[in-house]
């Protein structure tokens, strides 16, 4: 067997981070004293490093290369550089109270660089395997991130509870991978479709396999019947960390879903889109009925996400109805489009939550942000911003990710279903709707004045402020969503 | 048309104004918000002047058109544009936002800039629902003009404004999500347009109209609001400051209404002729049942409120018995309604802003501290019960003209509430103003200064010009009135 040397130069943002990341274990091993200035601006700079390579090498071609496992195409480029951003944001959110506890040790940054290497491949993979290994490296990543503040139990409990629950789905994904390996002969996903399209597969392990993966993929998004982690890893993480789970792995998540179902298992869309129907309407329903419950912030938006991400599947569910496949772009970008808007407002929404706390203060409930009109009107607004937006309500960006969803949902014959997830965003107007509620209508407990360094500030509202742009003019982002898609599928 | 875009500078003066309020931030400025935002109002008053100075009444085609590619990915449009049934509305809630920063010049003390702002903002977004003709753009302004009122509802409200607060938005989201998904299903049978009046034309068999005709019902019922969804409001009118008071009564209200005329008729008519039956008896049960729970009221405000509703019944009556007479009736009873129960809600305030009270029974004698308020009370309260002279009465009346044509069980159901309607607003007028003066907090009273003369004086005028002479408000809608009544008769079927 002869030995090719791959071609790198599409994965040179990959490399590249690769590279850093060992260069910042090293550079703060030796430069003890500056160690964590130093891995926190190192960091920052390999990720906008990564997106100027990752924009520099972006053709709007498909390229396959290390044996086939390696895709590079519009859509990996535009949500890699949306991850790169995503992390880069968090990281500048999360900082100073990582600081606040002493928890911010260059070990966490290069955590946050590995997480951020494992999404890359996860995104750029062509193969099960890659796709593995990036999932892998992404969650082992996040595991460490949530134990990191070491003293506190319910840190530990919380990653604890990830960690295992973690790996029975990455065990359940690989049981479906080698299922579907076993049916088709192939770990490379247009493999996969070719031989599920010259029917050369067998459809009963086939489609039991199928079943793991979608179990796996749903875990990972966090969806209703595989939630459980959802509501207590984000509560019991530093809020930081929370901030970096509920944004970037979400998109990640979204690219693993449309690498395994739709360029592997197209030709079976109607089956596991009935099984993602499944999962989208127990995740609207529960997540918006159990957010109401809530009285902290973190678990309330924990199961706003995880209702959020049941939107995201609506969108991948509505792509192919009886055969016809004339709606699958629309629905796919519309899907991607709703991802997107869901962690801008998912980034903002948890950075609210760093901003009011402090040094020995934890905001952890809603009541916290009471009477915040009171205190600083203005991150009042954007936090105003934040919950409308994600309860749906124009002009903002929330609007648009729900009214691209339903219609493609509507399009694709299913308006039971978008009656059903309206009625939804209605009780889920109610939770956001108190949140606003306790920052205008009621009387501030705490008055310690708001205290963030500039940087956060400026980023907190262009955070807000863009949920509001692109509210106002949605044509950019979403005509990117499509235009990615339709030069990649 | 050339000239100015005079719509989008209707909608965005206001907002862009409000923001700039916004801007003068702590009540340390507080001077300064007041005297920008009424600048603002004034400016957004004054765009709005050439809407009806060059506003041609010979036709039913959209006017002052304005149309460019907002999110072409979906065929979303800014479409905008005016006909006689809209056109006046604009005008009218134009010159509401300039009453409410008058009313609430002195009266509001804490957070003014965010007062002031939130008035002129949804001054602006509820122009937008009136002029807008792409359904993307008409839903969006619709469920915005929400995020305002809830603030104002809830910041500046009474006792138990949280409850209210909510419970309006919550009500008023609920119907119009489900909208959102007949917007949806509109857009996919119009082969991918959002154009309101490609709908106008679109075929539609009688199952999609029927339902279509439910999902408008439930979001435009809701806002009108008709019975038995009519619960919400009186929680939001007691609760909310005067001003939130006024924009609801004058202008939100006008906007489920307006979208019947805009969506519900022409888009599925055969659904509309067929439950005609069924919205005449919600109309009627509305008109009077609405009318004997005001009579029973002893807050104040809750009895303007229900007195609202039972207008609104009237209203919603005047459309779906499709004649002209009861349509433009109708209309007339709209803006007519804007005025008085504005001035009526006004008039409240400036008795609620002395004794903190809106009960019947703190009162007693006013008339006798208050001349000069007594004086603009009666007229207001003679106007809301549809005294002959004032504006009132001119919508009545045509109404039940219409509806006598219609049958003649209806009009005389409908004629009840002439007599209810003097009586619970008559009976009010006599428990708050005459009689021995109740107590020492009435006799204390100061009369009305001369910022409360002038916003009192003003809606006066409107009240009795129209009621002396509605040619001018009528000869606008003539042309459209017809052509959408003559839309309807058609089948699409």
């Amino acid at each position: 067997m002869n030995f090719v040397i791959p071609d790198f130069y599409p994965a040179a943002a990959e490399i590249f981070v690769a590279v850093m990341a060992l260069i910042i274990m090293m550079a703060t091993t030796f430069a003890r004293r500056i160690a964590r200035g130093l891995a926190y601006y190192l960091t920052q700079t390999t990720l906008v490093v990564a997106a100027l390579i990752t924009i520099g090498t972006m053709d709007g071609q498909v390229t396959l290369t290390f044996s086939n496992m390696f895709i590079s195409d519009l859509m990996g480029d535009f949500l890699k550089v949306m991850i790169y951003f995503t992390v880069a944001i968090a990281l500048l959110y999360g900082r100073g109270y990582l600081a606040d506890r002493n928890i911010d040790r260059p070990e966490y940054y290069l955590l946050t660089l590995l997480m951020t290497l494992g999404m890359m491949v996860m995104v750029t993979s062509n193969h099960m395997l890659s796709l593995y290994i990036g999932l892998e490296m992404m969650s082992l990543s996040l595991y460490g991130m949530v134990a990191f503040d070491r003293e506190s139990a319910r840190s530990t409990e919380a990653a604890m509870k990830y960690f295992v629950l973690g790996a029975l789905a990455s065990g359940l994904l690989l049981y479906g991978m080698s299922m579907v390996y076993g049916a088709t002969g192939s770990l490379e996903f247009s493999g996969i479709a070719q031989s599920i399209y010259h029917q050369a597969a067998n459809k009963t392990v086939l489609l039991f396999g199928v079943v793991f993966l979608v179990a796996g993929i749903a875990f990972k998004l966090g969806v209703v019947p595989f939630h459980m982690w959802v509501p207590d890893v984000y509560q019991g993480a530093p809020t930081a960390v929370t901030l970096m789970i509920s944004s970037a792995p979400k998109l990640a998540a979204f690219a693993m879903t449309m690498r395994l179902l739709v360029y592997g298992l197209f030709e079976l869309a109607e089956q596991w889109q009935s099984m993602l129907m499944f999962l989208a309407v127990l995740s609207i329903i529960l997540g918006n009925f159990a957010a109401i419950a809530q009285s902290s912030i973190k678990r309330m938006l924990a199961y706003s996400g995880i209702s959020h991400m049941g939107f995201v599947l609506l969108g991948l569910l509505s792509g192919v109805v009886e055969g016809d496949r004339h709606f699958a772009l629309n629905a796919y970008s519309s899907a991607m489009f709703y991802a997107v808007s869901y962690v801008i407002m998912s980034l903002a929404s948890f950075g609210m939550v760093i901003l009011l706390s402090r040094a020995g203060f934890e905001a952890e409930n809603i009541d916290d942000f009471k009477g915040l009109n009171k205190r600083s009107s203005w991150f009042a607004a954007m936090m105003m911003i934040v919950m409308f937006s994600m309860a749906g309500i124009p002009f903002f960006i929330g609007f648009f990710a729900k009214l691209s969803v339903l219609q493609a949902v509507v399009a694709a014959g299913y308006v039971w279903l978008a009656v059903l997830a309206v009625v939804m965003s209605v009780i889920g107007a109610y939770y956001y709707l108190r949140v606003v509620k306790v920052m205008y209508f009621d009387e501030p407990t705490d008055s310690a004045p708001i205290r963030a360094p500039a940087e956060v500030r400026v980023m907190l509202s262009a955070n807000g402020l863009a949920i509001a742009v692109l509210g106002l003019l949605p044509q950019g982002l979403m005509s990117v969503c499509a235009y990615a898609l339709l030069a990649s599928l | 048309m050339t000239g100015l875009p005079f719509l989008s500078l209707a909608i965005w003066v206001p907002i862009l104004g409000g923001l700039l309020v916004l801007a003068t931030g702590s009540d340390r400025n507080a001077p300064l918000a007041r005297f920008l935002a009424m600048l603002v109002a004034i400016a957004g008053f004054l765009v709005t002047l050439p809407l009806y100075s060059q506003f041609d009444a010979s036709t039913s085609a959209m006017q002052f058109v304005e149309i460019l590619p907002w999110i072409p990915r979906f065929n979303i449009n800014y479409h905008l544009g005016v006909d006689g049934i809209s056109v006046l509305f604009i005008l009218l809630n134009a010159f509401i936002t300039i009453m409410v920063v008058i009313a609430g010049w002195q009266v509001i003390r804490e957070k003014v800039a965010q007062y002031m702002a939130a008035f002129l903002i949804m001054s602006g977004l509820m122009n937008g629902i009136f002029s807008a003709l792409d359904a993307v753009l008409f839903y969006t302004f619709f469920e915005a003009s929400l995020i305002p009122l809830y603030l104002v509802i809830g910041i500046w409200g009474g006792a138990n404004r949280v409850y209210a607060a909510i419970k309006f938005f919550l009500y008023t989201l609920l119907g119009s999500l489900l909208m959102l998904i007949a917007l949806l299903y509109l857009f996919m049978e119009a082969g991918g347009s959002f154009n309101i009046l490609d709908w106008h034309q679109l075929p539609l068999g009688m199952g999609p109209q029927t339902l279509i005709f439910w999902a408008f019902l439930i979001a435009f019922a809701v806002k009108v609001p008709m019975w038995p969804v009519h619960t919400w409001l009186p929680d939001a009118h007691v609760e909310a400051p005067t001003g939130g008071s006024v924009v609801l009564a004058a202008i939100a209200l006008k906007l489920g209404a307006y979208g019947f005329l805009r969506f519900s008729l022409p888009i599925v008519p055969d659904a509309a002729q067929a439950m005609a039956p069924m919205m005449i008896t919600l109309s009627l049960i509305a008109v009077v049942y609405i009318g004997f729970v005001a009579l029973v009221q002893t807050d104040m405000k809750k009895l303007v409120a229900y007195s609202s509703i039972s207008h609104m019944g009237f209203v919603t009556l005047g459309f779906f018995m499709f004649n002209t007479i009861g349509l433009e009736g109708a209309l007339v009873q709209m803006i007519s309604h804007g005025f008085v129960s504005g001035a009526m809600f006004l008039c409240i305030g400036v008795l609620y802003d002395r004794m903190h009270s809106r009960n019947i029974a703190d009162y007693g004698g006013v008339v006798k501290v208050m001349p000069k308020f007594a004086a603009f009370f009666m007229l207001f309260a003679m106007a809301n019960a549809g005294l002959p002279g004032t504006s009132g009465f001119v919508g009545e009346f045509m109404v039940v003209l219409g509806a006598v044509q219609f049958n003649f069980w209806v009009a005389f159901a409908a004629a009840i509430t002439l007599i209810l309607g003097a009586a619970y607003t008559l009976w009010m007028y006599k428990r708050v103003m005459f009689g021995v003066v109740g107590n020492s907090h009435v006799a204390q009273l100061n009369d009305i200064d001369g910022r409360e003369f002038a916003f009192l004086g003003v809606l006066a005028l409107c009240v009795l010009a129209m009621g002396l002479y509605p040619y001018p408000f009528t000869e606008v809608m003539h042309a459209s009135v017809n052509e959408l009544l003559r839309h309807v008769a058609v089948s699409k079927l």
